[in-house]
């Protein structure tokens, strides 16, 4: 499964997405761009794990930038369970309990989407808490580091070690440490069932969500069915967001100074042009392309601009939710399975199935995937998650 | 029918910060060997992520307090995405939406009279590195020193008529921005694209306008401005050729502008507000705090050194440099006499620099060594011309002047007891000149001045020696 993982440490040992750096470990994001590229420095989050005691096992892999479902279009190939169906490579490794946990960059709900397949859990922090220092950028308004790992007591251990302000992230909210022991009890907590997203699931996914609400219910806790009007607008922000950020973030991978050069240019448009037409695969040419397309002159307002409005009105109305409720459930994704794929295809499937993942990469909310379903909650909410995920795991690691 | 020109400047200005603009990385372009003032961050490696130094917004705030600028409260920074080798990351960080200061003016004086330039904005931006063509063995080489080091851009309205008038806003910039310490506008710091069109005299709409880019030199900027200015009078008068909106660049070997054909012109840059950098939010005490801790402009020194009695010759001077007033103003502190610091600084410094082949801005000592040499002279422990010679040590040997004395054995040099023992022993030693100047030949004096300068190896103050050598002759008439 993950093609750069060289050790693997019983214990203490975690895994690192290939999006995440490891000083003079080859990080390559899943693309051939980035071939032999050596970080020169590891992440905030990976010095804070080593300082606390933890080994890195290996780097998981990833698709190319993160950017697909669950790392088919990865340069080294897709990652396939028995039955031929696609797996995240990190919680596959921590389902099969080679590492105690994971950090996976959230970028467009791949972690939780692959956490929800493999039967893990994964939470995506509030926005800022974790330092996103030595994260191979792409989305930089909405990506995030988050932990994956079997249970909510894992999750709550490492989360704690990574997350806290660092000063080389100017982006880092100015907290020092998180106890995450602050979150509402399950009994008499209120939650709310996202209505549009749970009607865009397949049948067996809404039957997991229902399940999910009963034994809500069975713990104590109140389940609303609520209505999120915005949330396909939500969906169409964040896609355009991200396409137009990670079109800039990677236009620095151009063959001059590291990674992969294509050997064949006789001038510098050459070398341009050709080291990224072979270096790139296709999902991130078409995220190029839109991305590049949104920013145009002629679009920006239209488009770019708009997004921001659209992200600011979604923010409203997920706050406005949360007076109401300490928590939202929904799907994490559409199936229970998915299957490879054309990657001419994938533009259009990444970013119909980011329909469940986009607001809390969007307002930057904490979301935890847990059981095979998912919880959206308050901005530094985490404790309330982790009690959702831990009531429902039956255990109290914490 | 009679043309105008119509000019706008837009103006990069270097800032004179200790780190770059988004690191902290060392901040001096032009120093250092290629390569070696770059980190992580500046040469664009994935995973960094740039941080404001505030330093640099408080620079940019300075500057528009002295052209007289709306300050923002709310300022972003903006990505401008654009590929070239010397820009590591493809694109540049700058500010596009919403500009640090806005709205300004600065007056300009030529021989035609003063006018107000409008100020449109001032905007931070970081700089790009720099591309060394190698065309020996047709190669390019990046040097990325200069990535990253904070800038400030001045866009002007298009409110210049003249050359001279660019030349004077140009000079006055520099002036102020060297004088509030923005920056040392040294060569290659301070650089400038020029928009050019004409029109009737009189009239109100604007003609084709094309811009020069990227001229540092004030004679090149000059220049540039005179070709293109009679290259459109030519166009438009004459139908030499049909004007087009375009970027033109400056031949100052050729001494013309030529099209950059090139794509850089039809680019579309697309802007985007940078989500790694907060907006910065200015605070009016902030702004208070900024114009507190601003160093005294020129008119502010020119009207303090008026008041200890400075000549304005002398004031001209010493506010030409903010290095020369901090020099004058910690001397005086020491408790020296204004008009006498004035003179060492700028007669004595000046002279040695002038001697050594420099100018008055590299002027560099320790004011409590000036001090001190000052003090050694004007207490008469050493006489002018020894003060000099201490004072050369100082400057280009680093010597302390109390050590130098005492090794040099100039102590005695003032002592006129000294001097007139030395006097006397060319008096008794020249029995011939002596002769021929009391029997009334004047010019013998020059012989004996001469033997006694010789004998104090030229340490002697001349009217000490003047003042023994009368004395002692009359003495022997």
């Amino acid at each position: 499964m993950g093609q750069y993982v060289t050790e693997i440490k019983r214990g203490g040992a975690v895994a690192v997405d290939d999006t995440i750096q490891v000083k003079g470990c080859e990080t390559r994001a899943g693309s051939r761009i980035l071939e032999g590229f050596r970080p020169l420095f590891s992440a905030e989050a990976v010095e804070r794990l080593e300082r606390a005691g933890y080994g890195i096992a290996g780097k998981s892999a990833v698709g190319e930038f993160g950017l697909d479902l669950l790392g088919e279009f990865a340069h080294g190939g897709a990652n396939l369970d028995a039955s031929g169906a696609l797996r995240g490579a990190a919680a596959e490794l921590v389902a099969a309990g080679g590492v105690k946990g994971a950090l996976c960059v959230d970028l467009n709900g791949t972690p939780r989407r692959a956490a929800a397949l493999s039967g893990v859990d994964f939470l995506k922090p509030t926005y800022g808490t974790v330092s996103r220092y030595g994260v191979i950028p792409c989305a930089c308004s909405g990506e995030q580091i988050g932990v994956t790992a079997k249970a909510a007591g894992e999750v709550w251990e490492l989360l704690r070690v990574i997350a806290g302000h660092d000063p080389k992230d100017g982006t880092s909210l100015p907290t020092e440490t998180y106890s995450y022991n602050d979150g509402k009890a399950v009994a008499g907590m209120r939650v709310g069932l996202v209505r549009e997203l749970s009607a865009a699931a397949s049948d067996a996914v809404q039957a997991r969500v229902t399940d999910c609400a009963g034994r809500l219910r069975g713990l104590g806790a109140t389940v609303d069915e609520i209505s999120l009007p915005l949330s396909d607008a939500a969906r169409t922000a964040w896609n355009l967001l991200l396409c137009a950020e990670t079109c800039n973030n990677v236009s620095r991978y151009d063959g001059v100074k590291f990674g992969y050069r294509s050997p064949d240019y006789r001038n510098i448009d050459e070398l341009y042009v050709n080291s990224r037409t072979e270096g790139l695969n296709f999902l991130t040419k078409a995220v190029i392309l839109y991305g590049s397309d949104v920013l145009s002159k002629g679009r920006y307002f239209t488009c770019y601009d708009k997004a921001l409005k659209v992200r600011r009105l979604v923010w409203e109305q997920v706050k406005a939710l949360f007076k109401d409720y300490d928590a939202l459930l929904c799907p994490a994704c559409a199936e229970t399975a998915y299957r490879p794929y054309d990657i001419k295809d994938a533009f259009k499937t990444v970013f119909a199935e980011s329909l469940f993942t986009a607001i809390p990469n969007l307002t930057g909310l904490p979301a935890m995937v847990s059981g095979g379903v998912q919880f959206f909650a308050d901005t530094l909410q985490e404790g309330t998650l982790l009690n959702l995920a831990e009531a429902l795991e039956g255990g109290s690691a914490k | 029918m009679r043309y105008e020109a119509v000019i706008g400047l837009e103006t990069h200005v270097e800032l004179a910060t200790q780190s770059k603009i988004f690191c902290s990385c060392g901040g001096h372009s032009t120093k250092g060997e290629p390569n070696t003032r770059v980190c992580p961050a500046c040469a664009g490696m994935p995973g960094m992520l740039p941080v404001t130094n505030r330093r640099v917004v408080e620079l940019a705030m300075r500057a528009g307090i002295l052209l007289h600028c709306d300050i923002s409260r709310y300022t972003t920074f903006d990505k401008k995405s654009y590929y070239y080798p010397d820009l590591p990351c493809a694109y540049q960080i700058t500010q596009w939406f919403h500009p640090v200061c806005r709205n300004g003016s600065l007056e300009v004086t030529t021989k035609d009279g003063t006018r107000t330039i409008g100020i449109k904005q001032i905007h931070m931006e970081e700089d790009a590195g720099k591309l060394v063509h190698d065309d020996w063995t047709e190669t390019t080489l990046v040097d990325f020193n200069r990535t990253s080091v904070p800038l400030i851009e001045i866009v002007s309205k298009p409110d210049f008529r003249t050359a001279d008038e660019v030349m004077a806003y140009l000079e006055k910039l520099k002036t102020m921005f060297r004088f509030a310490n923005i920056s040392e506008c040294e060569e290659g710091a301070m650089r400038c694209d020029v928009n050019i069109s004409i029109r009737p005299e009189g009239t109100e709409e604007l003609g084709v306008r094309t811009e020069i880019k990227n001229m540092s030199s004030l004679s090149s900027i000059r220049r540039a401005i005179q070709y293109e200015t009679a290259r459109h009078l030519d166009a438009v008068e004459r139908g030499t050729e049909t004007l087009v909106q375009e970027t033109r660049r400056w031949d100052d070997v050729k001494g013309r502008t030529f099209s950059m054909r090139n794509k850089e012109t039809a680019a579309d840059y697309r802007y985007f507000p940078d989500p790694n950098l907060m907006p910065i939010l200015i605070g009016e005490d902030w702004i208070q705090r900024v114009r507190d801790t601003m160093p005294a402009s020129v008119e502010e020194k020119t009207a303090e050194y008026q008041s200890k009695g400075l000549s304005e010759k002398e004031i001209a001077s010493l506010t030409s440099e903010r290095s020369l007033c901090d020099l004058f103003d910690a001397v005086t502190a020491l408790g020296r006499e204004p008009k006498d610091a004035a003179s060492w600084i700028l007669t004595e410094c000046g002279g040695l620099l002038r001697k050594h082949g420099q100018v008055m801005g590299e002027l560099q000592i320790a004011p409590g060594k000036l001090s001190r040499i000052m003090e050694k002279v004007s207490g008469n422990e050493i006489n002018r011309a020894a003060g000099r010679k201490v004072l050369e040590a100082v400057l280009y040997e680093d010597a302390e002047p109390d050590a130098y004395c005492e090794a040099h054995n100039l102590s005695a040099q003032g002592d006129t007891d000294a001097v007139r023992q030395v006097v006397l022993k060319v008096l008794d030693s020249t029995p011939n000149a002596v002769r021929d100047y009391l029997g009334g030949k004047k010019k013998a004096f020059q012989a004996l001045f001469g033997g006694c300068m010789k004998e104090l190896k030229g340490n002697g103050d001349p009217q000490v020696i003047r003042a023994l050598l009368e004395e002692e002759l009359s003495k022997r008439s």
